[in-house]
């Protein structure tokens, strides 16, 4: 394992500051489970500094309120998440990816944050977050922050569109709206330790009665360059009844919009096919939760 | 559960589960394995390996490296003696081919699969190591690569060795180099054998229903927990010592001696715990590097490899492909069978295929059979063994036949297996009769087991049930045993502790001896502490070093006889010895347990020792069936595994416990090949997943409880009736999975693994029909058999 620096940052400005002097050399690190993995099989080899960022408070915050919703820190270990009794309760589609993320072991240390600037088409964190509307917190140089929807900031597999200097503080998801339910699905053929072939996050809101869908978003992981929103498996959904022809319809359009590519996971068709069936088992399983059954 | 088949309890300590002798240190963490050996001054190694999987080396330049200033030592193919491409009697049945095993442990001229070793650097630490491993510079010219054994047999495919002859003899493995006088074209094929039995054109003439299949097998890692490592210290008297764990530190003495030019007995190897190997760790990798950088740094130097290398560069067993063909009466006889194996050996000669052929028709009575093997080489790492090497493929294919027969027959595919099994007396395809066998009572078993029994309901769901046959092996072991004035003895022996054998040695020294299984203290000793002991494999070790333990105790039993004869100055024949205690046969008051006398032996005439030393013949055959629910989710093609139960004859259960664990492991093994556990390699022989994350392994999640039954059909060739049972149980697997999924689906599977991507596509399909040829119409074929004539080896019949 090649030779870096340890910095374990205590504020946000210390960390921007290392990583504005360092540019490419600098790295920041989380749980570590992938920024480490890594760095052991060589392929970070521009990186000379590592900056901890888990003693920074904000980045450990995990709150919610009715107006802002759920606040997750970018170092907040996936363990924390699963275990906190309103993330249960509101945002169970949230709990279906941080609870799969490795193993017990990984769980512990994993956070959604590194999940999200790892930036990889698999990772199961992402698409449920994007589904339920997720905007990321960044920080950046001068106590500068700004804000963005989450599923803008991936730039391609491993790349995100984070500025030299910016490092993401937290997500904020919004408040779930009356009536809506979220599930994240994953296919792997083992049913733990594994990465997925490919996963479909979706979220839903359905009309008063419960027989209309008023708006959705379908996620798809694995099978794109990025984590990748469909928007027309939204347009297929909404005011559309709910039944098995439209869940159909949406699943068509996430079959369309997925560009797999074959790998050691899967090849184009069977990942292009799981998409159809994972979008209809995640539209299902959302209805069922927004049901409330 | 175990069902004896002969009178119950016989046995005092045999068929126990006492707690094992190594279990504290190892549960605590205390066991020292492999890389756990730090003696002073020890410096680090690294190799550096082939980024390709076909090259031919131009220019190795490691200045740059040797400048570094933590590097003590650099070393390549040019500081290991060239070895003639020759087939060397290791001295105890096991032959290696020298040259090949020198090329394999470092590249010499050609690299031949992605992480061939190349070269290696010991410096003061592991990462100064790998950086200065990076400063090596190696120039390659880039060669063609072929991943395939069909391809490979192609007339125009690349060669990896320019020179290779085609041998035709199943019991020569590791293959070998044409004479400098012929002229002719080497091929990829270094061996083609024949095994045949009656008149198969007659047997098929006879039979009523004809079926044959062709299948695609897979290549599958064994896993091991233990990536390897060797420590070396050359001494200033230029003797060698190496730590390592290895399924045989005697092997690993007699390869690295050979290979460095010296006498064994300036090598010693000392046996670490050893974290799993099933057949992997059988010869040496890293051994002969370590001992060269020791030799030339002055330090002892230790090399450990990580998981990558470990998939890359240390083999795992063949993948290739099988066709079966077998000819049935309308009763339900098997009449003909014909089969072609082709495996894949990897970048040297030495595919299991041979085992493969002689164990994939095993189970069966079958008068008419022919079976054809072809040992092919191919740009990927050479395989090693893996438990009952090349069997499981054979057996999917064979076993898969089977129950489609069985399915077109309306029989019964227990019965089916019942009407046509192997008994005492029946002779296998590949030459040598059955002695007595349990195949019978393991179906009977099987039968009668309320798994077989419960019904199966739920869509998507199906049973299937599988046999399996491997043959065994033993080899020589020696054993000593010594008395210590507590009462208790010590043990010493030679195998290498892999499925728990110093235990099952240990009880065949209680129960001879009359002691409680604790009392006696046994220790795997190193290659100058004890005389030879051939290496834990075949199955061997509960039975070979059992045998020495056993004849051990018989000596000291009759030395404790003796000795209580001199001291109450009667005649040793006047005395017996029982349940520990030694007496006069008719005198009362002549009675001392053997714990008094152990502690008198000093006073009364000096210690007492006995040893063992065999090379037994009579290893008993292996049989097990195997019966496996599944569910398939037919929208994604996952296989669930249900329940799962494996019944086997295993001889004499010493101790039952680990004939269990023995057992679920190799079910748990097969489920992973049947399922999961893929090699993705790039066209270019790039090994793409060589991690535990991709490469899938089956978790504790992913298998259910495997429920054991272990029938006892004691082997009449061992003193306490030992069967090998480590093997055979991972040989049914694969086809009780695929015929459950077959039940399941309605699709029968041709192909491994039936990974959820190959299932969906194949229930898409209804199907996934295999069909490939052995390409013979070409020059390689016939340069094969003429070679083969020109050398005059005999054919095995
Ligand atoms: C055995 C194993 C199994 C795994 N299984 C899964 C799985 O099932 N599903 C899955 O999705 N992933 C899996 N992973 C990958 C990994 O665990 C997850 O991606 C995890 O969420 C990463 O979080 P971390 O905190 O460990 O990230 P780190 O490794 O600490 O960081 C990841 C990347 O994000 C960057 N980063 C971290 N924090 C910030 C920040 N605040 N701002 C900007 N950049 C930042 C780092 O520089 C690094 O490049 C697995 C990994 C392993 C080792």
């Amino acid at each position: 394992m090649q030779a870096f620096e340890y910095v374990s940052a205590k504020s946000v400005g210390e960390a921007v500051g290392v990583l504005s002097q360092h540019g490419e050399g600098a790295r920041l690190m989380a749980g570590g489970t992938d920024v480490l993995v890594q760095l052991r099989a060589g392929r970070r080899p521009q990186v000379k500094v590592l900056v901890d960022v888990k003693g920074i408070g904000e980045l450990n915050e995990l709150s919610y309120n009715d107006r802002q919703g759920l606040i997750i820190g970018a170092a907040v270990p996936c363990y924390r998440i699963y275990e906190d009794p309103t993330v249960i309760k509101r945002y169970p589609g949230i709990v279906d990816s941080a609870s799969i993320i490795g193993s017990v072991q990984i769980q512990g240390r994993a956070s959604l944050g590194g999940n999200i600037c790892n930036a990889t088409p698999s990772a199961d964190g992402i698409p449920p977050l994007i589904a339920l509307g997720a905007v990321c917190i960044i920080a950046g140089p001068n106590n500068s922050r700004r804000e963005l929807p989450l599923e803008q900031l991936f730039a391609g597999p491993g790349r995100t569109t984070l500025q030299n200097g910016e490092m993401l503080i937290s997500v904020r998801v919004p408040p779930p709206p009356a009536n809506s339910g979220a599930q994240y699905l994953r296919f792997t053929p083992r049913n733990e330790m594994d990465i997925a072939v490919a996963g479909v996050g979706a979220a839903i809101t359905l009309n008063a009665a419960k027989n209309t869908f008023v708006s959705g978003r379908v996620v798809l992981a694995a099978v794109a360059p990025i984590p990748l929103l469909v928007p027309a498996a939204g347009q297929a959904l909404a005011g559309k009844p709910v039944n098995d022809e439209t869940i159909g319809k949406a699943a068509e359009a996430a079959v369309a919009a997925a560009v797999p590519i074959t790998d050691m996971r899967g090849t184009i068709e069977y990942r292009k096919h799981l998409v159809g069936v994972l979008t209809r088992r995640a539209l299902q399983g959302a209805i069922q939760r927004a049901k409330g059954v | 559960m175990v069902q004896q088949a002969k009178e119950k309890a016989k046995y005092k300590v045999i068929g126990t589960r006492p707690i094992r002798h190594d279990g504290v240190d190892k549960v605590t963490g205390r066991a020292q394995y492999g890389a756990d050996i730090r003696p002073t001054g020890l410096l680090y190694a690294k190799m550096l390996r082939s980024p390709h999987a076909h090259a031919r080396i131009k220019k190795i330049d490691v200045s740059r490296a040797l400048a570094h200033p933590g590097v003590r030592a650099v070393v390549t193919s040019a500081d290991l003696a060239e070895q003639p491409p020759r087939i060397a009697d290791l001295g105890e049945g096991s032959f290696t081919n020298m040259g090949f095993l020198c090329m394999n442990v470092l590249a010499r001229g050609k690299v031949l699969f992605k992480g061939h070793a190349v070269a290696a650097v010991a410096a003061i630490n592991a990462h100064v190591a790998e950086e200065a491993v990076g400063l090596i510079d190696v120039e390659y010219e880039v060669l063609p690569v072929v991943l395939d054994g069909l391809e490979a047999m192609k007339p125009d495919a690349p060669l990896l060795h320019e020179r290779l002859a085609s041998l035709s003899n199943p019991n020569v493995r590791p293959g070998g180099l044409m004479d400098e006088s012929d002229k002719r074209k080497g091929s990829n094929v270094a061996n083609h054998f024949v095994f045949e039995i009656g008149d198969i054109a007659k047997g098929f003439a006879q039979a009523s229903i004809v079926v044959e299949r062709w299948y695609k097998v897979s290549a599958a890692h064994q896993g091991y927990i233990e990536p390897l490592s060797a420590t070396a210290k050359w001494n200033p008297d230029s003797s060698l010592t190496i730590w390592c764990s290895s399924q045989g530190h005697f092997t690993i003495r007699e390869q690295t001696a050979k290979l460095l030019g010296l006498p064994v007995s300036k090598v010693k190897v000392v046996p670490m715990e050893i974290g799993g190997g099933f057949g992997a760790k059988t010869q040496v990798f890293l051994e002969p590097v370590v001992a060269l950088l020791s030799k030339k740094s002055g330090h002892p130097v230790k090399m450990t490899i990580n998981r990558t290398e470990v998939f890359e560069a240390i083999g795992p067993t063949s993948g290739g492909y099988v066709r079966a063909k077998m000819g049935v009466t309308t009763e339900g006889r098997i009449i003909a069978a014909d089969a072609t194996l082709v495996y894949e050996a990897g970048a040297f000669p030495g595919s299991p295929v041979s085992g493969g052929a002689q164990c994939l028709l095993g189970p069966y009575d079958i008068p008419n059979a022919r079976v054809e093997g072809y040992d092919v080489v191919v740009n990927k790492p050479k395989v090693t063994a893996y438990r009952a090497p090349g069997a499981p493929s054979g057996a999917f294919a064979a076993e898969s036949l089977i129950d489609e027969i069985a399915q077109q027959l309306k029989m019964d595919p227990i019965d089916f297996r019942l009407m046509n099994s192997a008994k005492e007396g029946t002779r296998r395809v590949s030459g040598p009769v059955f002695g007595s066998v349990g195949f019978v009572e393991v179906l009977k078993a099987a039968k009668a087991h309320p798994h077989w029994k419960a019904p199966l309901t739920g869509k998507n769901r199906g049973r299937g049930v599988a046999a399996g046959f491997w043959h065994n092996g033993a080899g020589p072991a020696s054993a000593t045993v010594s008395v210590n004035a507590d009462g208790t003895v010590n043990l010493v022996e030679g195998s290498p502790d892999i499925g728990g054998s110093r235990a099952t040695a240990a009880m065949q020294v209680a129960e001879v001896l009359g002691l409680r299984a604790e009392d006696v203290r046994p220790q795997v000793a190193d290659t100058e502490s004890i005389g030879f002991t051939s290496t834990t494999g075949g199955s061997g070790a509960t039975f070979k070093t059992g045998w020495a333990s056993h004849d051990a105790a018989q000596e000291v039993k009759q030395q404790m006889l003796a000795r209580a004869a001199t001291i109450w100055n009667v005649k040793p024949d006047d005395l017996k010895y029982e349940g520990g205690v030694i007496s006069h046969k008719s005198d009362p008051a002549l009675r001392m347990p053997f714990r008094d006398l152990a502690a008198r032996l000093n006073d009364t005439g000096g210690p007492i020792a006995g040893r063992g030393a065999v090379n037994p013949r009579g290893v008993g055959a292996a049989l097990s069936v195997n019966i496996a629910d599944v569910e398939v989710d037919p929208d994604t093609g996952k296989t669930t595994v249900l329940r799962y139960t494996a019944i086997q004859d295993v001889g004499t259960a010493i101790h039952p416990s680990y004939v269990e664990g023995q057992m679920q492991g190799g079910a748990v093994q097969g489920i992973g090949w049947a399922l999961t556990e893929e090699f993705y390699f790039s066209d270019k022989g790039q090994m793409m997943n060589s991690s535990f994350l991709d490469y899938r392994m089956p978790t504790a999640l992913d298998i259910p409880m495997i429920d054991t039954v272990v029938v006892e059909v004691p082997n009449p060739g061992h003193p306490f009736g030992v069967r090998g049972v480590g093997e055979v149980c991972i040989v049914p697997p694969l086809a009780a999975i695929g015929n459950a999924i077959h039940r399941a689906t309605g699709v029968r599977m041709h192909t491994l693994p039936m990974s959820p991507n190959n299932l969906q596509r194949a229930i898409a399909k209804k199907g996934d029909d295999v069909h490939w040829t052995v390409p013979t119409s070409n020059g390689a074929s016939q340069s094969m058999k003429a070679a083969v004539d020109a050398e005059g080896i005999e054919r095995h019949e």
